[in-house]
This record gives structure tokens, sequence and C-alpha cells, in this order.
């Protein structure tokens, strides 16, 4: 068992669906039913299996885990695959959340063949982009990203899908051709794109780790998305299918926070000490206003897109804090949201399938006829804002903590922030749920039926468990962060 | 038969003759014999190209050998580009056949001309003297501006070959007249001659003028802006067979030329050239990304995408190194690759019968034939340089010589420019995959398809068995210094 290279068997395992799917013969009916049924148990399977990377990582030691190293390249590439305590969480977040997907992707109608195939080819980059310990593999990745995303917005979005989807590609393109030089220098400065190598201390000299850290900062302010490059995002979760925008909410966000912890501060210590402050005013920038921005949408999925830009300042602010708080409950605060936002998005889902309208202004006094279904969103409502007891509550806490050490006007605006997203959450939930139910079409709204709820269910589950029990996680990410904190030093 | 070539020094040139005598053969078959057909003929120019392409492999020898007292070498730089050129030409013959026919343009002198242009061809790529050097490329072009103007009929197609031959002549005229500047003031016509002069003279007024007028013959060739006026129209007046020819096969055989023209006689004067060829560059990469964002027919898009893939292939010449030169053959590898596919694909666009051209007509094609979209997908997606595709190793290659050559102006500006040419490729993939379907194409031809399904496997798969590819682009490169 310890000698498989577990790392790549989770990520390509599902490119093997994909194989199944592209077999199957029949048809259009039966190859739909076929293509369901085969991502379905190919995520469920490779979620299994990457438990499994759970059972065989070590808590504590230092280093990356569960290694695989083969040339590829010749020097300026190398196939290096390997899991910390950062990236292993998000790894699990992945394959944890696809088959989630896949189950709330059930009815779709258009293409499903191909729509599976895009999201289980998606699965194996996102994986990928977590398990490359090469810079230049994590490229790869990292863009090939881009590929299945486009068409996911693309073919089954909703009526601006076209505008959408050009602009998340054009958007994420143009931050990360910068990054890619900026890879290609460091290759020539340090002969070679390992990163264990290039995040040793001192491995750039200061001069060069400015501009260094402006092209990272271009491509992962662009992912994260930071203020004032974030438009790209509320079009593109407005017009994804819901399961992209969870899979878009919850991972590919990620990879902005996690390329910063991964790359900028342990291989750029200088310049993200020079660049703190800049980073402390759009991530304020970005608490304040997309808040107020949130409170003024029509458009359920728009007003949680812009919470999740609000979200994604907290990270941002806890990563630059460089103390151990503030980068613990930035990376928290991504897994935490990665549940949360992903199950908003899903709650969002249940509802529009039934009326096929995000117009918040349509509903109201939903709690009439889906009790359960207000309460689960209910509960995600609250983890939203972050009240205690919710996994919400832990990361944006240990961020504002770390916060506070250095830097207390950052801390206190952001602390306004706070307040902001209870009232546009809360909002959001008086006018959907609460009230009385008066419009007709309402009336025979049925309540989340048992697919619904084996989606939401485990999500319900983890946002209350790391909310009352967060320590498993913080002691995953305990190791690695000290690492990063003593290069910082 | 081969001590014979020895004691007049043409060895090494064996493949060459070979194919020039076949050619003349194949076209004295087709006059005088009347039960030989064309297809006949052209799939002896394909087995033609298939037994020369094995002979300069395994049968030149190694390392460097040179013929006709040293006007003509062989390394393994020639020998690579040599074997792409041939693998053009005898795909797109290939391609073109069901083409030809169905358009009643099939005759005994195309094969017989594409046969003659790709002598020239592997003569300019294997040209070590200024009047190698011209005799190879003359010889090219002549036999290119008849097969331009192959559809008698078409107004089109005749305007096409006229408007290249004017302006063809006029580049082949600066060429020589930099050419007899360059021998006037070093003395010499043999490329490592002149590198010995220059070295000892450096650079002075009357060489940067014959270098400035020797680069504006070569970028012609290639198609760099700012002599790139006639590819649109030629790319679009030509049939598409032709096209596919024009944007495969010369091109790197051109490519070729400007390299060992570049690293060789002029390498004491890199600092002169790198700022020419800077420039163009930058100048193709733009114009190739801006303009195709407006065109409407595709063989026109698919002009201005190769005048940007070609200021892409400069990047890696302008560094003027062992890795850009490396740079330059990856990238024509897959240029061609990329560039066969998607004129398959082209090829490939028939409804009733009728060959269509306009992209409007692809719409929701990744409905009515997912094969062919997915793999014109994938190829456009390369050509945008997305990761893990061919395309990205391709520009990958050469921005890391620019890189490492300080050339950051160049670099920073070649990967902006790329995310505008992603968008007129992502266009395309949004005509075949978000819009309603248009009625379904005919199938497609055997060939074709087997083109199309071949390039599409190429650009998916390169990333995993890119590693021996590079190793022979470098020891191709360093056979050059």
């Amino acid at each position: 068992m310890q000698n498989w290279p577990l790392l790549s068997v989770v990520t390509f395992l599902p490119l093997a669906g994909v194989a199944f799917i592209l077999l199957a013969r029949g048809d259009d009916a039966a190859a739909a039913r076929y293509a369901r049924w085969a991502a379905l148990w190919t995520t469920i399977i490779t979620f299994l299996v990457s438990l499994l990377i759970l059972k065989n990582f070590v808590s504590g030691q230092a280093g990356y885990q569960l290694i695989e190293d083969h040339p590829w390249l010749g020097s300026v590439a190398g196939y290096r695959m390997g899991v910390d305590g950062i990236s292993m969480p998000f790894v699990i977040l992945t394959t944890f959340l696809m088959p989630i997907c896949i189950a709330a992707s059930w009815f779709i109608k258009l293409r499903v063949r191909e729509y599976m195939i895009a999201f289980l080819v998606l699965e194996t980059l996102m994986v990928g982009v977590f398990c490359a310990t090469d810079i230049m593999l994590f490229y790869v990745f990292f863009e090939a990203g881009l590929i299945p995303m486009f068409l996911i917005i693309g073919i089954w979005g909703g009526p601006r899908r076209v505008y959408a989807s050009f602009k998340f590609f054009l958007y994420t393109l143009l931050g990360s051709v910068l990054m890619l030089l900026a890879i290609i220098a460091m290759y020539w400065h340090a002969g070679t794109t390992d990163i264990v190598a290039l995040s040793a201390k001192g491995a750039f000299p200061p001069a060069m780790q400015f501009w260094l850290w402006l092209a990272f900062f271009a491509s992962f302010a662009v992912k994260m998305p930071m203020w004032p490059v974030h438009t790209w995002l509320p079009d593109a979760h407005v017009e994804a299918p819901t399961a992209g925008s969870v899979i878009l909410a919850a991972i590919l966000l990620k990879m902005g926070g996690y390329g910063f912890l991964r790359f900028s501060l342990p291989m750029f210590p200088d310049a993200s000490h020079y660049f703190q402050p800049l980073i402390y005013t759009l991530s304020v920038v970005a608490i304040i206003y997309t808040s107020l921005v949130a409170l003024m949408q029509e458009d359920m999925k728009k007003l949680i897109a812009y919470s999740s830009v609000a979200h994604m300042g907290f990270v941002t602010m806890g990563i630059f804090s460089f103390t151990r708080q503030g980068i613990d409950g930035a990376l928290f605060q991504m897994v935490s949201h990665g549940l949360i936002s992903g199950a908003l998005f899903l709650c969002v889902g249940v509802i529009y399938d039934r009326m096929h309208t995000r117009e918040i202004s349509a509903y109201g006094g939903l709690v009439a006829r889906m009790p359960l279904y207000a309460a689960i969103f209910m509960l995600f409502t609250m983890a939203n804002v972050g009240l205690p007891g919710t996994s919400g509550f832990v990361g944006e806490f240990l961020s504002l903590l770390g916060t506070f050490q250095n830097n207390t006007t950052a801390a206190f605006f952001a602390t306004v922030g706070v307040i902001l997203s209870a009232c546009y959450a809360l909002w959001l939930y008086r006018r959907v749920m609460l009230g009385a139910l008066l419009k007709p079409a309402l009336m025979h709204m049925v309540d989340v039926t048992p697919r619904e709820l084996a989606m939401l269910g485990p999500l319900v589950v983890l946002t209350v468990f790391f909310g009352i029990y967060p320590s498993p996680l913080l002691e995953i990410f305990g190791t690695p962060v000290e690492a990063i904190l003593n290069l910082l030093r | 038969m081969i001590p014979f070539f020895q004691t007049i020094d043409a060895a090494a040139a064996l493949p060459e003759i070979a194919l020039a005598v076949l050619a003349m053969v194949l076209l004295m078959e087709g006059v005088f014999s009347s039960r030989v057909t064309s297809a006949a003929i052209r799939w002896a120019a394909v087995a033609a190209f298939a037994v020369v392409a094995g002979m300069i492999i395994w049968k030149t020898g190694q390392g460097r050998v040179y013929a006709f007292e040293d006007a003509f070498v062989v390394d393994d730089f020639a020998r690579f580009m040599k074997v792409l050129t041939l693998m053009g030409a005898a795909i797109t013959l290939i391609m073109s056949g069901r083409y030809l026919l169905r358009t009643k343009m099939d005759s005994e002198e195309y094969p017989v001309l594409i046969m003659l242009a790709t002598v020239g061809m592997l003569l300019m790529i294997s040209a070590n003297d200024l009047i190698s050097l011209y005799v190879g490329l003359e010889l090219q072009s002549l036999a290119l501006y008849v097969v331009a103007a192959i559809n008698r009929d078409s107004a089109k197609s005749s305007e096409a070959g006229l408007k290249y031959f004017v302006l063809g002549a006029l580049s082949s005229g600066m060429l020589l007249y930099g050419a007899s500047l360059v021998y006037g003031l070093t003395g010499h016509t043999q490329f490592s001659e002149i590198a010995k002069a220059l070295s000892l003279t450096g650079s002075s007024l009357g060489i940067i003028f014959g270098l400035v007028f020797i680069i504006a013959g070569l970028a012609f060739k290639v198609s760099a802006v700012p002599f790139h006026m006639w590819t649109p129209d030629v790319y679009e007046g030509a049939p598409t067979p032709v096209t596919a020819f024009f944007a495969a096969a010369p091109k790197i055989a051109a490519i070729a030329l400007f390299t060992r023209v570049m690293v060789g006689p002029f390498a004491n004067v890199l600092h002169d050239w790198q700022q020419i060829v800077v420039v163009i560059s930058i100048a193709s990469m733009a114009l190739g990304s801006f303009a195709a964002i407006g065109q409407s027919n595709i063989k026109r898009l698919l002009a201005y995408s190769s005048i940007g893939n070609i200021g892409f292939a400069l990047v890696g010449l302008a560094a003027g190194t062992v890795e850009g030169v490396q740079g330059v053959l990856v990238y024509m590898l897959i240029y061609l690759v990329m560039t066969l596919g998607v004129f398959a694909c082209v090829l490939a666009m028939r409804r009733k019968g009728v060959y269509l051209e306009t992209i409007s007509d692809l719409a929701g094609l990744g409905r009515t034939n997912k094969g062919h979209a997915f793999m014109l997908a994938m190829l456009m997606f390369s050509l945008a340089g997305i990761p893990p595709l061919a395309g990205f190793f391709a520009k990958l290659f050469v921005f890391l010589a620019a890189v490492k050559a300080g050339l950051w102006v160049l670099a920073i500006f070649g990967v902006v420019v790329s995310v505008v040419g992603a968008f007129y490729y992502l266009r395309i993939i949004k005509i075949m995959y978000f819009d309603e379907p248009a009625e379904a194409f005919d199938a497609m031809d055997g060939e074709v398809q087997w083109v199309v399904y071949l390039s599409g496997a190429f650009v998916l798969l390169f990333g995993l068995f890119a590693n021996p590819l590079l190793e022979i682009a470098i020891n191709a490169a360093k056979s050059l210094f």
C-alpha cells in the first residue's frame, strides 16, 4: 500500500470515469443515464481512495508526504507530487464535493455525457493543482482548469453565459501568463522548478522578489478574487449551472489563497512584508465594499458571489498578517467557506430547480411550505455570517485575531464587515423565507427531496462539526504554517 | 552510383537530387502516359516524400556533412527541419486528393509542382552560401506562385497567384540586394567565411544595410509583419489544400533558413539583428492577434493566426541562443501539426458537396459532429497556448529562451498578446459549442479524418511524450553552434 503512487491515483482516477463514459454506447437516454451513474460512482470511489491519503498522512511531520518524483520535461519541469498539511485538506475537500456536485446535476437535460466528462476532467485538474510540488506542473494544472470551466459556464450556463465564460477565461488567463514568466525567471535563477528547493531561505534576492511577487499576485488576486479584479466572479457565478457555481466558489477560489501560501509567502518573504499594506488595503476595501454591494443585489447567486469576495478578503488579510492565528484562520476560513458557500449555492439550486428564477423578489414565506429547507438554509446563512458554533466563526475569528496583532485599523474595518455580512445574509433570509406566503406560484413548493438532503446533509454535519471542534483541522495546518512563519522571520 | 556522387561532392545532397529526379519522372509520366491518373501521381509523390525523408534520416551520415564545396550543409538542424517540411508536404497532398477531385482541379502538375517546391525548401534548409540560399528560395517560390493560381478559372485564385508573384519578386530582389551588399563588404558568399570576416571587422553601416535587406526578404517568406500583406489574400484566394500547404511546409523551410542565416554568418552582429527580429516579432504577434478578431472567413483568420504564430517562433530566434533555436524547432514542430489538423478540419467543412469557409458555418458543430468539433476545439485551445496541450509547450520554450536572454519587453508583450489571441480562438469554440446548431456537415473523408484525429491526439498527449522530442530538438539546435 505504501508504494502506491496514491496521489497520482487520486488525481487521475476521474479520467478512468471519462473513459467509461466515452465507451458507453446506446441511444441518447441510455447514454445519459449511464453517464450520470458512471460519474457518480467515479467521484465516490475517488473520494474513498482519497481518504487513504488522510489515513497515510502523518500529521505534524515536516515537509511533503506521499512524495512522487519522476522526470518529465528534462530540467524544465519534473512530475513531482506530494501533500502537506496545507494542501491535503483541499484535496479531500475537492474529492468530497465532487459527488455532491454530480448529484446536484442529476437532472441536467442538455448534453449529459459532455457535462459529466467536463466535471470529471475538472476534478483531475483541481486535485492536481493541490498535489503538484513542481511549480511548472502546478501551472499546467492551474491553467488547464480553465478549459472545462469555460465549457461548463458556456454550454450549460444561463442567458448571458457567453459573456460570462469569456470574461472568466480571459481575466484568469491574463493574470496567469504573467505568473508563467515569473516561473520561467525563477527557473533560470534557481535552476530547478521543485517547490521545495524554491522555498529555501534566501532563494531569491529582494529586488527580484519584488517583481516575482507582483507577477504571482496578478494571477492569484484574479483567482481569489480580490477587489478590484473580482468583477468576473459575480458574472460567472450567476451564469454557471449550480454545480459549476459550487465548484467555483468552493475550490477554484481557494487556489488563489493556496497560491499565496504556497508561493508568495515562502518564496518571496521580503516582498510579502513590503506589500502587506497593499494587501490589507485591498482586503478591507473588498470586505466593506462588496458587502455593501451584496446588500443591493436582486439575484440570490449574485449576492452569494459578492459575499464570497468579502469572505476572501478575510482570507487574504489573515494570510498577510504573518501570524500563526491569522494564517490558521485563513486556511480554516478557506475550508469552511468551501463547505458553506458550496452549500448556499446548492440551496439556491434547490429552489431554482422548482421555480426557475433566482430573483429574490419572486420568493417570500417559503418557511411555510418548506420547513426542513428553511432550517438548513438558516444554518448556512448563520454560518456565512460567522455565528459561533459554525465553522464560519472559527475562520473569521482567527484571521481577525491575527490581523489585530499588527494592524488594529484594518482589523477594525474588517470587523465592521462582519456586521454588514449579517445584514445582507439575514435580510436575504427574511425576504426569501419569512413573511407571509403570498405568491400563488409558491403554493405548490415541495420540501427538500431525499436526493437534495443527501447532498446537503454531509455539508450540515461538517459545518457544525468544525464549528464545535476545529482542532483536528488546525492540528493538520500546524506544522507547515510554522515552517512558513520561519521563512518569514 | 554512390561513388560517382562522391567524386562530384554531392553525396550529402542525394535525397534532394532523388526528389528532383522523381519529380521530373512523374511529370513525364503525367504528360506522356495516358493510363496514369492524377491520383496515382499524387500517391507516388507522397511515397517519394516518405522515401526522401528516410534517406535524410538514415543516409546522410552523422553530424555535419557538406556538399558542393560547402555550399550545401546537412546537420541535425537541417535533418529535423527537412523531415518536418516533407511531413507537411506529404500530409497536405494526402488531404487534398478528394478536394481536388470534387472541385475538378485535379491535375498531374499539382503534385509535381509541390515536389519541386519541396526540393527548393530542402535546398533552403541546407543552404550554406548566399548563392545556394537564393537558388533554393527561387525554386520554391516559382513553384508556389503557380500553385497559388492552380484554380485557373477562379479570379480570386488568379489574383492570389499574381499578388504573391509580384510581392514575392520584390522581396527576392531585396534579398538579393542585401546579399550583394554583404558579399561586397565581406568578400565572401559562404556563411562560415562571412562569419569569419565579420568577427574581424565587426558591424558596419554597410553590413547593417545588407542585413536589413536580407531580413526584409526573409520576413516576406515567413510572412512576418510588416511584410505580411500578401498572406491573408493568398490564403483566402488559393484553394484550401494549397493554403494548407502554404501554411505548413514553406513556413518551416523559411524559418529554418532565417534561423540559419541569423545565428550562422551574422552571429557576430547579434545585437544588430536582434533588435530587428524583436520588432518584427512583436509586430507580428500583435497584428496576428488583433487583426484576426474581425475575420469571418476561416482561411483569412488562419492567415492572421499563422502571422501571429510566426511572431511567437521569432521570439525564440530573437534570443539567438541554443535554447532559442531549440524553442524555434519545438515551436515549428507543434505549429506544423496544429496547422495540418486545423486545415484538415477546414477541409471537412462540406455541406451537400459544397466546401464552406465561413466561421459561422461551424455553428453547433459540437452537437452535429462531436468528434470533429472536439478535435477542432482542442486544436484551438492549443493554438491559444493553454496547458496541457501542445501549443502551451511550444510557447513555453520560446519564452524560456527569451527570458534567459533578458528580452523582457518581448516576453511580457508576447504573453499579454497571447491573451488577445486566445479571444478569437475561443470565439471559434463558442460558435461550435455555445451556438444553436446549423445543418450537419457531410461525412468526413477518410484521409482528412485521419489527419484530424492524429493531430488532435498529438496536441492532447504531447505533454506525456515531450521528452524524447525535446532531446532531438536540443541536439538539432546545438548543431548550429
